[in-house]
């Protein structure tokens, strides 16, 4: 099963739980928000039915979208093979696409894995109203969907300023075709990242860099140990700002409160307690160090000086390359696995995803791979997935 | 030994916004009951995102270009964090990092002399909220929270506290003024930090901060307690001083020790990323500045320059709508210290009569203009001016249609005043023999009887000048 809220039969977009949606039950997969009802719709949910779009529902999400794939939801128990629940839908066919907000590279990963495509757009450029916000300054909504053309579709409609998000651009409308001509362009592979990846996965991505060639694009293999800077500094200011942003939800005004207290101390912290789940309370753990007195300088403030290092030194890349190809999982399938693992495990296979939360460029996740693109350059890397789409022809 | 206060101050100023700081909710004085002005934002539901009431960024540029301060061409905005009932999201909006003023000074004058006071920052935040105790429970309302604050941070410039109450009623005359905040019940509070030190001391002694104080005349009496307990603390260590909050009880008139938990807390600032950084530009700015009302000080200076009195230009400036007349006459050609004489002495005297003062004064600019205009082009004289003013403050007559219909106006030559003066004269025997035997007084009788004659017309000197020299040819 995998809504969370079902709305309407047949459907044509799915939303994962960390979108609200007027009067329907918003909880961001945690107890913490359970039964809460939004009196608003997110700015994209708005868009698309402005447009004539139905919602088929709210798919399962992991706590706040902290974790891998979507594996530690409150109100999902289901175990087996981690995929996520709203990649499993596009997949299936259920719906055409679905939005999902990526902080952490979550949404990447379960495309990935279920072997659909997820964009992740520049920063600003879709409006984070009504969103479960927990790292504001990475965080983007995208889409889900089985093709290039149809993120393209949903793109086109949920992308543009919104005078309520104070980070939303300025401008109306940004440039998502899927098919610019992808001959003479110029891809390079991080070969640190590349090397990190399992067999399997290694295999998968050189007949899908074979396609790319047969389509006359140039591929590079090139070396760079920004990335591990960049998951570092990244995993910080993500648990630093989520551990600010779910500091909201103390069972005062709404969501879970505990039965058990005894004056507003114990309110907070039995309501808190209770409501997060393990790897919540890790990042809030962590992200509430690094934001202390004692360690700010060196933990968050330092962060922030780096996003300004990876972005000169991604954007010097993409002076020369068109596009960058990484691995997005080190696997090609994930087992269950226990939660107090999932803190490291997270940190761990973020590497792939995190540089594109830091600095906001737009990535694409297709099959095991995905492309990393200058800001605003989302219609190249739709090509070049596009023209791979139609290797079989 | 003798002792010197040394006493820091950080005001806050409600500011008078049609909006709270990052959302459309009216400010809560729009509020009848409570939670009445809130929406998803200010009261911290998931999904809301905060977005900048550009009038506040105006209005604080507004504070700091009063205060003198540097304007800031690139400010942010930083959340504080921590958790009470009263703070939805639990973190504050605030400015830490790039404040949006910095560097001001304002002079403050006092029965000691004038002593300039250094201004640190001008920082924007929003307020909290208020909690309601009844019962067995607590109740929170949210109209107050996201409404739109500065923070005006001094330097430890003050030396008494006749000083720093100086200084709050300077500041409150010029938001006033500047439209940047009424300054009503509990829209200024502050905190005030304070030590003392043996006179000619160069050190600090240990500061102590009293919080959240609104009334000037409390924070009187706080100063007055505070340094008095710091200066037996030292000569007669009736207790150790520590750095510390304290809270002013106004029913005992002393300070309490605030719980030690406060002052150690760590807030955990960090950058908000959901506001992006406001860059002052100078299109803005100047935009700003030419909005900006001229500030209390320049005001005066500038009646100063203009020959009004001291006294004069302190009642005019006591009230804006007298300040906003006497600028609007003046712009209109009066002369500017006739035109505060007209208001403060002739107009005050004709409401006085009815039992009203200057705040009743309805007159507009143009009609007040147009009869000082006429007394000073000597088109009538001042006595007929007057009689104008009256008809126009207790009528709503139209001064030169007054005049006309009075013939107040009418061209008055020394053969007319000759013919009329001998026609007194002529018809006042009497008067003229007592002047002859020395009765100056008598006089005045034939004076009333020219000017009846004249109906208020000619120059009264003039007249009387001619009448005494044709006297003294009887």
């Amino acid at each position: 099963m995998n809504y969370f809220y079902e709305m309407k039969k047949g459907g044509r977009i799915a939303v994962d739980d960390t979108i609200l949606i007027k009067d329907a039950p918003s909880s961001a997969g945690s107890k913490m928000l359970e039964g809460f009802k939004p009196l608003f719709s997110a700015e994209a949910v708005t868009r698309l039915e402005e447009k004539g779009y139905e919602i088929a529902g709210k798919t399962h999400v992991g706590e706040f979208g902290l974790d891998l794939v979507g594996e530690f939801s409150y109100y999902n128990t289901q175990s087996g093979t981690l995929k996520g629940a709203l990649a499993e839908a596009v997949l299936t066919g259920e719906v055409k696409a679905g939005l999902a907000v990526d902080m952490n590279g979550s949404p990447r990963r379960c495309a990935s894995l279920s072997g659909v495509s997820f964009l992740k757009p520049t920063y600003g450029t879709v409006s984070r109203y009504g969103i479960i916000s927990c790292a504001a300054s990475g965080e983007q909504l995208g889409v889900y969907a089985s093709s290039a053309s149809d993120i393209s579709e949903i793109m086109s409609v949920i992308a543009g300023h919104d005078s309520k998000d104070g980070t939303s651009l300025p401008d109306e409308k940004y440039d998502y075709s899927f098919n610019k001509d992808t001959s003479k362009m110029k891809v390079c592979i991080i070969k640190e990242l590349y090397d990190m990846a399992d067999e399997d996965v290694k295999k998968e991505i050189d007949s899908y860099v074979l396609a790319l060639k047969n389509k006359g694009v140039q591929i590079d293999e090139i070396s760079s140990s920004i990335f591990e800077v960049a998951n570092t500094a990244w995993q910080i200011l993500m648990c630093a700002e989520t551990c600010n942003n779910v500091s909201r939800y103390d069972g005062v005004k709404y969501g879970h409160r505990s039965k058990e207290y005894r004056n507003i101390d114990e309110l907070y912290v039995n309501s808190r307690t209770e409501g997060f789940n393990f790897l919540t309370k890790a990042v809030i753990l962590y992200g509430s160090d690094c934001l202390s007195k004692a360690k700010y300088k060196d933990l968050y403030d330092k962060s922030l000086r780096v996003r300004r290092v990876v972005k000169e030194e991604i954007e010097k890349i993409l002076s020369s390359y068109d596009a960058i190809l990484t691995p997005v999982c080190k696997k090609s399938s994930y087992e269950a696995y226990d939660i107090k693992d999932a803190f490291e495990k997270v940190y761990k296979e973020s590497i792939f995803t995190s540089v594109a939360n830091l600095i906001g460029i737009p990535a694409l996740s297709t099959g095991k791979l995905q492309f990393l693109g200058k800001h605003f350059d989302e219609s190249t890397l739709l090509s070049l997935s596009c023209c791979v789409e139609r290797k079989g022809e | 030994m003798n002792y010197e206060l040394v006493i820091g101050l950080e005001t806050h100023v409600e500011l008078d916004t049609k909006s709270k700081i990052f959302c459309s909710c009216g400010g809560h004085s729009a509020a009848n009951e409570p939670n009445d002005c809130v929406c998803p934002a200010c009261s911290g539901m998931p999904g809301m995102l905060p977005v900048m009431n550009k009038r506040v960024v105006e209005l604080a540029v507004t504070a700091g270009l009063m205060l003198n301060c540097e304007i800031s061409r690139y400010t942010t905005f930083d959340k504080k964090n921590y958790y009470y009932p009263d703070l939805p999201c639990a973190y504050q909006i605030t400015q830490l990092n790039h404040p949006i003023c910095t560097n001001g000074c304002v002079s403050v004058k006092t029965s000691d002399g004038t002593r300039d006071i250094r201004i640190k920052q001008i920082h924007m935040e929003e307020d909290a909220g208020k909690l309601v105790h009844g019962g067995n429970h607590s109740y929170v309302d949210f109209n107050r929270t996201s409404v739109p604050l500065i923070e005006i941070v001094t330097q430890p410039d003050f030396r008494s506290a006749q000083e720093v109450v100086t200084y709050l009623n300077k500041l409150k005359s010029m938001f006033r003024s500047g439209g940047i905040s009424e300054c009503e019940e509990g829209a200024m509070r502050c905190d005030v930090n304070i030590s003392v030190r043996p006179e000619g001391s160069e050190e600090f002694g240990v500061r102590t901060e009293i919080k959240n104080m609104s009334s000037f005349e409390a924070i009187e009496k706080a100063i007055h307690y505070e340094s008095q307990r710091h200066i037996d603390a030292i000569e007669f260590e009736t207790e150790e001083l520590v750095q510390e909050t304290r809270r002013y009880d106004d029913a005992s008139g002393k300070t309490f020790a605030m719980r030690n938990k406060e002052t150690e807390a760590d807030y955990r600032y960090f950058p908000d990323a959901n506001l992006m950084p406001i860059i002052i530009d100078d299109e803005w700015l100047e935009e700003i500045k030419a909005n900006k009302p001229a500030a209390v000080d320049e005001k005066a200076e500038e009646y100063m320059a203009a020959g009004i009195g001291e006294e004069e230009i302190e009642m005019i400036l006591s009230s804006q709508k007298l300040t906003k007349l006497l600028d609007d006459t003046i712009a209109l050609g009066a002369n500017p210290k006739d035109t505060a004489i007209w208001i403060l002495t002739d107009c005050a005297g004709i409401l006085r009569k009815d039992g009203k003062t200057l705040s009743d004064l309805s007159i507009s600019s143009k009609d007040l203009a147009a009869i000082i205009k006429m007394v000073e082009s000597g088109t009538v004289n001042r006595i007929s001016g007057k009689k104008i003013l009256i008809a126009v403050i207790e009528d709503g007559a139209d001064p030169e249609k007054f005049c006309k219909e009075n013939g107040l106006d009418k061209k008055v030559d020394t053969s007319m005043i000759d013919s009329v003066i001998d026609e007194a004269i002529k018809a006042n025997p009497q008067a003229v023999a007592d002047f002859k035997g020395g009765k100056t007084k008598a006089i005045q009788a034939l004076f009333g009887a020219c000017m009846k004659q004249l109906k208020g017309a000619g120059d009264p000197m003039v007249i009387k000048a001619r009448l005494e020299e044709k006297m003294k040819e009887q």
